[in-house]
């Protein structure tokens, strides 16, 4: 992968490339010139023969949800999600901090596409240096007449708006952020309808990721033929992986998407190898609600089609975090368990009671008080919750239930002796006072 | 002229309403504001939100209760929010907590005596790569060790002076 030559993350390292003069100077707002030459269908058509998939989680092709818009619509909205709240994710933050005219001119390619006049960025509160660029960005953009009204002198206008979250990870969530947006809970809504039909202010609406929107202005400039080279045919197009923990280089790389995750972490200019006396335990290679792999199971690729072999959810973030072999992982599983309890919206009985046990149960094997029925309860009530058996309103469970249920069954028998090892009377002791 | 509390609070609201509009969708970044000048939003606050957007106050408290970085209890002028996520988890926030904790004489959860800062667990912050990471109003600190939680709240105190003139001036303006 020495070749590959950085296509989203070209701009990083180059501060100039965050005004509109550096920008464009790097072969910027080229692809939304271009695509103004173009009919908005024409450009959907494109982006659906590049099969550009969603970089927001779910990996949905870009194309196909901007075609279930109703073709009669006066008003459409975009939502640009950059509420990147999955740990250990941090790409759309890179894209947003070192290249903001990207991300604005791949909201701009989408926004013509969709034929949407107003598009609202949905920005996690946390990130305030990301936030102070973009703006800047927009206010650029704006003050050059690339915002506004009648964008490079075409019959096109459009309106950016920075909205700014307020603290929770269900917002990330389409239809929780479309709530937010409105002033309300972030309370995702039952589907259907899809926000395609019924959105934000209950008119036709696309939620894009960041990532998937920084792909746009490169797709169109040089066409899907270009795109689908890179990758395989379910997967393609330019990726950004991270990688945290006990690697010699942490940080968010670019790739195509034949990497496998022994890839990521040993190869030099991705993670650079673990640590000096590290060895992996476990990876959880696409932020951690997609599940665990074993140390024998890096050679799965960072792709859309092979996570589902190892049993897990997807590609999630494409965002790996690396366990060594020195961690307890009865803290993972705490830690894990105890980030869905928090973030639950609490809407679905299900959701709400099931991270709630899962946590408190999970709390109770890393104190040394676990019993071995406990990982039978851990697998039951995983199996029992989600949207997948169909007991939610949307897939936040989905995603707290694959991490559990993947460490519960990958690392058995090494739970089942830690628990083995616990003394009884400490346990006992735990027991009355976590119960 | 010499407002009552109520009265300057309810100007106040007013002019955020003439700044970010009064419908619906002005509700979250008009409480970020107050939140962000008074560090809480109390509940004259709240009415006088609801009667401006025309919603009942319970909307407002529903809102203010469900998002993370929205208080009814005023919180102190730093709030410290240190991730407990899985990447800082591994990369030694614990002893980072510990030593807050200890520098500041309060747990998580809790504010100081004097109102100067407030102690949060926070989830990811999105700087996995250089953990231990925590956000102290908008300044993200990361690569954090026990060590560096001294000069870090140093740096804040340091500021007090300075911010509390501003605050200051601004209310007085
Ligand atoms: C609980 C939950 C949290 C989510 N958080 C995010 C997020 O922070 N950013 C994001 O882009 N998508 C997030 N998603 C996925 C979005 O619902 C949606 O699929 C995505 O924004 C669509 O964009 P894409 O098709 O470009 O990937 C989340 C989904 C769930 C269920
Ligand atoms: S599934 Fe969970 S997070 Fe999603 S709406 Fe229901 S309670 Fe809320
Ligand atoms: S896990 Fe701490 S910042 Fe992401």
């Amino acid at each position: 992968m020495r070749d590959y030559e950085p296509i989203l993350l070209r701009n990083v390292g180059v501060p100039e490339a965050r005004t509109l003069k550096g920008y464009e100077a790097r072969g910027g707002y080229r692809g939304i010139r271009k695509a103004l030459g173009s009919s908005p269908e024409q450009i959907v058509e494109e982006v659906k023969k590049a099969n550009l998939r969603g970089r927001g989680g779910a990996g949905f092709p870009a194309g196909l949800k901007w075609s279930f818009l109703p073709k009669d619509r006066t008003i459409t909205y975009l939502c640009v999600n950059a509420d990147e709240s999955e740990p250990p994710t941090f790409s759309n933050r890179l894209l947003m901090e070192n290249d903001p005219h990207q991300v604005l001119e791949g909201a701009m390619i989408a926004a013509y596409a969709t034929r949407a006049q107003v598009a609202y960025i949905y920005m996690r509160v946390e990130f305030h240096e990301q936030f102070h660029v973009l703006q800047r960005a927009v206010d650029e953009a704006y003050a050059a007449g690339y915002l506004g009204r009648r964008l490079f002198g075409h019959d096109f206008d459009l309106q950016v708006y920075i909205h700014r979250g307020a603290g929770a990870y269900v917002c990330g969530e389409e239809t929780g952020l479309i709530e937010s947006i409105e002033g309300k809970r972030g309370w995702p809504r039952i589907k259907p309808p899809f926000p395609a039909l019924e959105g934000l202010f209950r008119r036709p609406t696309v939620v894009n990721n960041v990532e998937t929107l920084a792909n746009l202005p490169h797709l169109i400039e040089r066409g899907a033929a270009w795109f689908t080279s890179i990758g395989p045919p379910h997967s393609t197009g330019p990726k950004l992986f991270c990688i945290s923990g006990p690697v010699r280089r942490p940080g968010c790389y670019e790739g195509p998407m034949t990497i496998t995750v022994r890839d990521l972490i040993e190869r030099p200019e991705f993670g650079g190898g673990m640590l000096p006396g590290k060895r992996v335990k476990m990876v959880l290679p696409g932020g951690v609600s997609v599940g665990v792999l074993t140390a024998n199971e890096l050679d799965m690729k960072m792709d859309f089609a092979d996570p589902a072999k190892y049993g897990l959810l997807g590609l999630g973030t494409a965002a790996a975090v690396v366990v060594d072999t020195d961690t307890d992982i009865r803290l993972v599983l705490r830690n894990l368990a105890r980030f869905y309890a928090l973030e639950s919206c609490g809407q679905c009985t299900q959701c709400r009671e099931g991270t709630s046990w899962m946590y408190k149960i999970a709390a109770r094997i890393a104190a040394g008080a676990g019993r071995r029925a406990d990982l039978d309860i851990l697998e039951q009530t995983a199996r029992n919750m989600g949207m997948m058996p169909g007991l939610s309103i949307c897939g936040l469970p989905d995603g707290a239930t694959y991490p559990i249920e993947t460490l519960v069954r990958k690392f058995r028998s090494e739970l089942e002796e830690l628990i083995g090892q616990q003394e009884p009377a400490r346990r006992d002791a735990v027991l009355q006072t976590v119960n | 002229m010499l407002h009552t509390e109520p009265e300057r609070l309810t100007q106040e609201i007013r002019s955020l309403g003439e700044r970010f509009g009064k419908d619906r969708a002005a509700l979250i970044p008009t409480l970020q504001e107050i939140q962000r000048r008074y560090r809480g939003i109390s509940p004259l606050a709240m009415q006088i939100v609801a009667d401006m957007l025309d919603i009942h106050p319970v909307e407002v408290d529903s809102v203010v209760s469900f998002y993370s970085f929205l208080d009814a209890k005023p919180k102190g002028r730093y709030v410290i929010r240190l991730c407990r996520t899985i990447s800082c988890d591994m990369q030694g926030k614990e002893r980072v907590a510990r030593q807050l904790e200890n520098d500041l004489g309060i747990t998580f959860g809790q504010t100081t005596a004097d109102g100067n800062f407030t102690l949060e667990w926070a989830n990811c912050l999105g700087m996995c790569d250089q953990g231990p990471a925590l956000l102290i109003n908008e300044k993200v600190y990361t690569r954090v060790t026990p060590e560096a939680v001294h000069g870090i709240l140093e740096e804040c105190r340091q500021a007090f002076g300075l911010h509390a003139l501003q605050a200051e001036q601004e209310h007085a303006a």
